[in-house]
């Protein structure tokens, strides 16, 4: 017997599997590790952040900074190391510190003004792409030994196939989001937060520093997802990334995570993530489709995740939605 | 004593007039305006008109906000609709056609998210994020990916045009601000609308048809930003799928809150909505006016928009009334409280 919880999640994963059945009787290259390896690396950045957005999301919240945390975070780099002297590493530690300080800025007014968070982020988001405007307005090419290594990092898979650094990372990134959200205490307090802020606070959750601590894990994700970034572009641009937010979210959904949170799977949005990433590399493939095609099929796939989803809540619950 | 109505926008109004403040003393010809060739010009004619877009957004925004929703889809369906509008003349069905077109499409879209939310019970957020990113792909797929530019004096009216000396896209949000609250307040509506945002169970269960009021705000919600996208589409003169309305959903969202309209839904107010629309465009304004690097924008406006939101928290005010009681009771000691309350 399957938990009927599961069903999103499976349905996530057998749409992934037979949406990639029909791109490889089309195209057999499909299968090809060469083509995995590049789903992998093309949405190493997105994967990161859409981590940390299943933890927010599972915590009935919405992070709309992490967009311009990336742009940030690629601008910081990026001045970082053509101005100073100081090496990647700490770069990247400096950089790590400051957004999971900014997501935790965030959790603190949420909690402490009562404001929704769609607003704090909101401002948030304002902020973050504001910085990256004053350090830069033009994109600043990265250009250090050290990070060159970085990029150029990758494993031969069997038949050509390179698994890059920052598609390991982006995996690395899934398997360290599952073990926070489902086997840590802090998990638990997500998942009891999604469930409501009134039963978390009677079960005994500590809810105020659960909040300040999910946004923090959401700032630190976005920062090395702007690590990802900057490695994937090599490069810093203030204007990158504009809208990744919200593709998070919908890679979030498609996963099979409910938005109103306390139900969901860290694993799902990985599927969300490659799912996306398959009609892009689809609609490359096809060659004639236009660019739009991918916006509305994104879109589609959205409804139709929704509406499954929706049916099978229904289905687990017949009388609940009733008077609705 | 003041009139409900006026002490409802009171604090929007002081927001306003600081910032007014604010940026007249770092640039003194703020309030200045002239008479020239039939029509007023000045900064703040030009605050008036420019926010238009938004305005004419919080509106819907406003009503969708107080059933408890959002509408994340309005500025892609500024785009739509600026298509369609944009494609009609092209294909030279002329004015009327293609208002008839932009309104209706913005009606659609509305009935789209509307359907999913009331009848699929979908959450708001992510029903009209559906149209949100999907949206932008239907206007590039109408407009063929290019921006589409047209030639037709009476459309064009409708966003760069004046009328008795004021432009026409202000008065388009006045009457449209105007009318909606003369429909919502002088009929059942509103309180209805009110009902279905603090309890929707509770409204069905005296008799509400909540489904049909959820569908008709988000509908109203369309139709508006139908209109900003004429406004703007009328503006430049041309469609464009990509940046029209790009975002604008945001602010139409900030400006509801600004006018302090809880985000859970329940009691509303469009002419605090409509002002916080004003709020945020004299400081898009203020900021260029004021002589400030164009970099520095959007860290001025979060920190205004922070320091707003902080004022207007209702965790703060609680604070707050929490110290000046305590302040209070150190001032008077305990005999004289219990004088006070002992006389009437």
């Amino acid at each position: 017997m399957i938990n009927p919880r599961r069903y999103p999640l499976l349905a996530t994963i057998a749409i992934f599997v037979i949406a990639y059945a029909i791109c490889y009787v089309q195209f057999p290259y499909m299968l090809s590790t060469r083509v995995a390896g590049n789903l992998l690396t093309d949405n190493a950045y997105l994967g990161i952040v859409a981590v940390g957005m299943t933890v927010v999301i599972l915590s009935g919240g919405i992070d709309l900074s992490v967009g311009a945390v990336i742009a940030f975070s690629g601008v910081f780099i990026a001045v970082m190391l053509r101005d100073t002297g100081l090496h990647p590493v700490l770069v990247f530690a400096l950089l790590l510190a400051l957004t999971t300080a900014f997501g935790a800025a965030m959790g603190a007014l949420i909690h402490r003004l009562g404001m929704p968070p769609f607003i704090v982020t909101l401002a948030g988001m304002f902020l973050a792409r504001g910085v990256a405007y004053m350090l830069t307005i033009d994109s600043v090419a990265i250009d250090h030994p050290f990070f060159d290594t970085l990029q150029s990092t990758y494993w031969l898979m069997p038949g050509k196939g390179r698994l890059t650094l920052i598609g390991v990372i982006m995996l690395l990134a899934f398997v360290v989001g599952h073990v926070v959200a489902h086997r840590t205490r802090f998990g638990a307090n997500v998942f009891a937060l999604g469930g409501g802020q009134q039963t978390a606070r009677l079960m005994g959750s500590r809810v105020g520093r659960t909040t300040v601590m999910i946004y923090a894990f959401s700032g630190l994700m976005a920062g090395l997802g702007g690590i990802v970034f900057a490695l994937y572009t090599g490069s810093g641009y203030p204007l990158a990334t504009v809208g990744t937010e919200l593709t998070a979210i919908a890679t979030v959904v498609i996963g099979g995570t409910l938005l109103s949170g306390g139900a969901g799977y860290v694993f799902g949005t990985l599927f969300g993530v490659l799912t996306m990433g398959l009609i892009q590399t689809y609609i490359v493939f096809d060659g004639t489709l236009s660019s739009w095609w991918t916006k509305i099929a994104i879109g589609v796939l959205l409804l139709a995740f929704i509406v499954l989803q929706k049916a099978l809540l229904r289905l687990g619950t017949p009388r609940a939605s009733a008077l609705g | 004593m003041m009139p409900a109505g006026v002490k409802r926008v009171l604090p929007q109004l002081i927001t306003l007039a600081v910032l007014v403040a604010l940026v007249s003393a770092v640039f003194p010809d703020f309030l200045q305006l002239h008479y020239s060739d039939g029509r007023l010009i000045g900064p703040v004619i030009d605050v008036l008109k420019r926010g238009a877009p938004v305005a004419l957004l919080a509106i819907g925004m406003t009503l969708v906000v107080a059933t408890g929703g959002i509408d994340l889809s309005v500025g892609t369906v500024m785009a739509i609709t600026g298509a369609v509008a944009a494609a009609a003349i092209v294909a030279g069905h002329g004015l009327l056609w293609a208002l008839g077109l932009a309104l209706a499409a913005g009606l659609c879209a509305g009935l789209f998210s509307g359907c999913l939310i009331a009848f699929l019970g979908i959450q708001p957020i992510v029903a009209t994020l559906i149209l949100m990113i999907s949206g932008r792909g239907i206007a590039q797929l109408i407009t063929e990916g290019r921006i589409l530019t047209f030639n037709l004096p009476a459309f064009s009216f409708l966003g760069s045009g004046h009328l008795l000396g004021i432009p026409v896209p202000v008065w388009l949000w006045l009457a449209a601000a105007t009318l909606t609250v003369v429909v919502v307040r002088r009929t059942a509506l509103g309180l209805l609308i009110e009902a279905v945002g603090i309890n929707r169970r509770a409204s069905a269960l005296t008799g509400i048809n909540a489904r049909v009021i959820l569908l008709a705000v988000y509908m109203i919600s369309g139709l508006c930003a139908a209109l900003a996208g004429i406004v703007t589409t009328a503006d430049i003169r041309g469609a464009d799928a990509n940046n029209a309305g790009l975002w604008l959903e945001l602010d139409a969202i900030l400006a509801t809150v600004i006018g302090g309209n809880s985000l859970l839904g329940g009691r509303f107010s469009i002419p605090a909505a409509v002002i916080g629309a004003l709020i945020i465009q004299t400081i898009n304004t203020g900021i260029l006016l004021a002589g400030f690097p164009t970099e520095y924008n959007l860290v001025i406006k979060a920190a205004l928009v922070v320091a707003i939101l902080v004022l207007q928290s209702p965790l703060l005010a609680g604070d707050l009334k929490r110290v000046a009681a305590r302040l209070t009771r150190l001032r008077h000691p305990a005999p004289a409280t219990k004088k006070e309350r002992a006389s009437p």
